[in-house]
């Protein structure tokens, strides 16, 4: 098993090498990152919005739950929900849902391309394959992803206050207050880093997963099951490195 | 025996069947031919109950089974067995337990009881020493061969046959057919095969049903298809010059 | 969109109401559940554990670097910890992993077995299919999936003490008082209601895409997808509504 492990990422390492070449035509290469820009940012964005608003939702009613019990104040909720949304539930859940969107159909898209051998009929043309079908999808989601992952936490504190507002849990300007309290804009930065490398992860590792298929279609869905599965757990660990070494 | 009524089907407004009316004998082969597009498949699939047909009735013996509810038609299947095209076996279940598998579901047989009977299909579809295997691990033939012991493990009085020989080589295809063909005699079933190989027809069509754009545009068996003058069934079955040439040998043209 | 969301609505509900019916064996249909079970669990174990263990670590390490800057006693990380963990963080993280893995898989067999004609096979034996192949599957999640919540859970404590307490951020002592302190064994409820209804979810939706998957292997990847998607989409739902029930 270990072994194995070495043995992918071995791999893994030398496609990331081979994909950064000079592009053969970089007009051919930007459109293609304009589309899977327009794919993963516009076709994301309404499934990112419903669960951010849930998200919101869910944290602000569970904290006004919680802090009842105790001596803390109320207005508590607003601020316990924006840093939580911010530096913890935006990035890693939004990233999680898009690991299950976005990095499932990458690799469904270049297990599919492998096994109907486009990819070897881009390989005899002189296409550098790695770097034309990869390179793309991880710029495009380096740009997109991070942007998605604001406007969730911007979503997320908005559906907190409805939750907790018009339920009357807590006052509209104990919400507000609590949201203004002890801001560190730190927090913001450290959620750019944070979707940046899960970014990074949601469009590379289905990538290789996809890449490298073999075999039929019970393989493909297979590297598509593990292409998320992997990248959840790359994901939470990643998000653990950043939480240590940024805070 | 299984009759089909004035058979009609269409989908969204586009009819595919457009009326189609004849008999399916027992102790017989019947072949159903056409080219891809006739509607063969969708024939098939109204007879086997699979769908219900717009219009026209289908008959089991003296049953009419066009609208039976959920539980009649569970008690129907029990007399029914179906080949698939692609086998259709589990992947995750051996060759023997593929076989089994309707046993254990539906019959209260004893653990001996079950494996006579697996060993018996096993010996009728000559599949010794493969019990253990799994599906990913045999040839198409014996995949193909291993889905016809498991259609008539229970005793069916019907059985259905999608395309038994595709992307089988004409040897294979041959042991296919005369198979069925044996396992039709022996037990009196209806068997029912939808084909588009003219091999097959030859060989084992003791009665021939040809579609064409969703009619029925001929009927008749294997010994009268040279001789036969319907451009359409010579057309299809004799589709090469070469094959038109050996025709009119045979014809003594 | 509307109307196809109560045309699919619709027909998950059929599709609900055609498994509930008597078995043709019941013995056949233990085995298959028992099967269920162990793929779900067993294998499920291990992710399971490590993303508990990241979810844990990471939750300790944010909190204890907020409270670092408050008036809130150190002793509240190991509160936090235990009370998001057991309420929020492992039921929903852990579910929505297990959504791309489980889900994925669930959507990808019976997506398979669709296409390659082997629900029309039992179909003709005479198998009611909905129930043999979708009831198993959700009854092995309805006991599966709460135990494994649980297991998180437990994990996640165990996980936010090896974060903070070894790197010196807090004593043991603080956070085991923590852990301690304000206890609600109802918050336990809420953890296993979670764990059942998330279990239905991630297994019924799933098993609907690929029962009723159409067309060929890029429709089968697309099904896979959308079971994905749609059941986080809904386990992010139902923990709104249930924390908006529940407390």
């Amino acid at each position: 098993m270990i072994l194995s492990f070495f043995y992918n990422l071995g791999r893994f390492v030398n496609l990331f090498r081979l994909m950064l070449s000079k592009p053969e035509r970089v007009s051919m290469y930007w459109k293609e990152t304009v589309r899977q820009m327009n794919d993963i940012g516009i076709g994301s964005l309404m499934i990112i919005g419903l669960i951010a608003l849930f998200i919101g939702a869910v944290a602000a009613m569970q904290f006004a739950y919680q802090l009842g019990n105790t001596f803390v104040p109320m207005y508590y909720t607003g601020y316990v929900v924006r840093d939580m949304t911010i530096m913890e539930l935006a990035p890693t859940i939004t990233c999680l849902v898009l690991a299950g969107k976005v990095g499932s159909n990458i690799a469904a898209e270049l297990g599919g391309m492998r096994q109907n051998e486009q990819i070897d009929a881009l390989e005899i043309m002189g296409v550098n394959t790695a770097s034309y079908l990869i390179a793309p999808k991880l710029v495009a989601a380096l740009v997109v992803i991070p942007l998605l992952v604001a406007i969730s936490a911007f979503v997320s504190i908005i559906g907190g206050f409805l939750a907790v507002v018009p339920t009357g849990m807590i006052t509209e300007s104990e919400y507000v207050l609590g949201l203004r309290l002890f801001f560190v804009p730190y927090t913001v930065f450290m959620m750019f880093v944070k979707s940046i490398v899960f970014a990074f992860i949601v469009a590379a590792l289905p990538a290789y997963q996809g890449y490298y298929v073999k075999g039929g279609s019970i393989e493909l869905g297979k590297a598509s099951t593990n292409a998320v599965v992997y990248c959840d757990i790359a994901i939470l660990l990643a998000d653990y490195i950043i939480a240590l070494m940024m805070t | 025996m299984i009759r089909a009524v004035n058979i009609k089907k269409s989908f969204d407004g586009v009819e595919v069947l457009k009326g189609i009316s004849t008999i399916f004998e027992k102790g017989k082969t019947n072949l159903i031919i056409g080219r891809s597009g006739a509607g063969k498949t969708v024939f098939l699939k109204l007879l086997v109950t699979l769908m219900q047909p717009t219009e026209g009735e289908i008959w089991y013996g003296d049953v009419n089974v066009t609208n039976l509810n959920k539980r009649q038609l569970i008690d129907l299947r029990k007399d029914i067995g179906m080949l698939f095209q692609g086998s259709a076996l589990f992947d995750s279940l051996t060759v023997e337990e593929n076989i089994r598998f309707p046993l254990d579901m539906f019959t209260r047989k004893t653990k001996k009881e079950k494996q006579e009977r697996v060993d018996e299909m096993i010996e009728v579809v000559n599949l010794e020493g493969s019990n253990d295997k799994y599906p990913g691990e045999i040839s198409g033939g014996m995949q193909k061969r291993v889905g016809i012991a498991r259609s008539i493990v229970l005793n069916p009085k019907y059985l259905f046959c999608d395309e038994p020989n595709s992307g089988l080589d004409p040897k294979t295809s041959l042991v296919i057919d005369e198979l069925i063909q044996t396992i039709t005699r022996e037990n009196q079933i209806t068997t029912i095969i939808n084909t588009h190989d003219m091999n097959s027809v030859m060989e084992i069509g003791e009665k021939i049903n040809l579609l064409h754009m969703g009619k029925l545009a001929w009927v008749g068996n294997k010994d009268e298809v040279v001789e036969n003058e319907n451009e359409l069934l010579q057309n299809f079955i004799f589709a090469s010059p070469f094959l038109q040439r050996l025709r009119k040998q045979a014809l003594g043209k | 969109m509307i109307l196809s969301f109560f045309y699919h609505l619709g027909r998950f509900i059929s599709l609900l109401r055609l498994m509930i019916s008597k078995p043709e064996n019941w013995s056949m249909y233990w085995k298959e559940t028992v099967r269920q079970m162990n793929d779900m669990g067993v294998g499920s174990l291990i992710i399971v554990c490590l993303i508990s263990l990241f979810i844990g670590a990471v939750s300790a390490v944010q909190i204890a670097f907020q409270l670092s800057e408050q008036i809130v006693p150190m002793y509240y990380t190991g509160y936090i910890v235990r009370d998001m963990t057991i309420i929020e963080m492992a039921p929903t993280l852990t579910c929505l992993v297990l959504a791309g893995k489980v889900g994925s898989s669930i959507a990808a067999e019976l997506g398979g077995m669709r296409q390659k004609e082997q629900i029309d096979a039992l179909e003709i034996m005479g198998v009611n299919t909905a129930a043999y192949l979708v009831f198993p599957k959700i009854f092995a999640a309805l006991f599966i999936v709460p135990l494994l919540v649980a297991i998180a859970a437990f994990v996640a404590i165990i996980g936010g003490y090896l974060a903070v307490v070894p790197t010196g951020m807090i004593t043991a002592t603080e956070y085991v008082t923590g852990l301690r302190a304000f206890f609600v064994p109802y918050n336990i409820n809420i953890m296993f209601v979670k764990g059942v209804v998330f279990g239905f979810t991630l297994t019924a939706i799933p098993a609907y895409q690929g029962y009723y998957v159409e067309g060929g292997s890029l429709e089968l990847g697309q099904a896979n997808m959308n079971a994905v998607v749609f059941s986080n989409i809904a386990i992010l739902f139902c923990d709104f509504i249930i924390t908006l029930m529940m407390t």
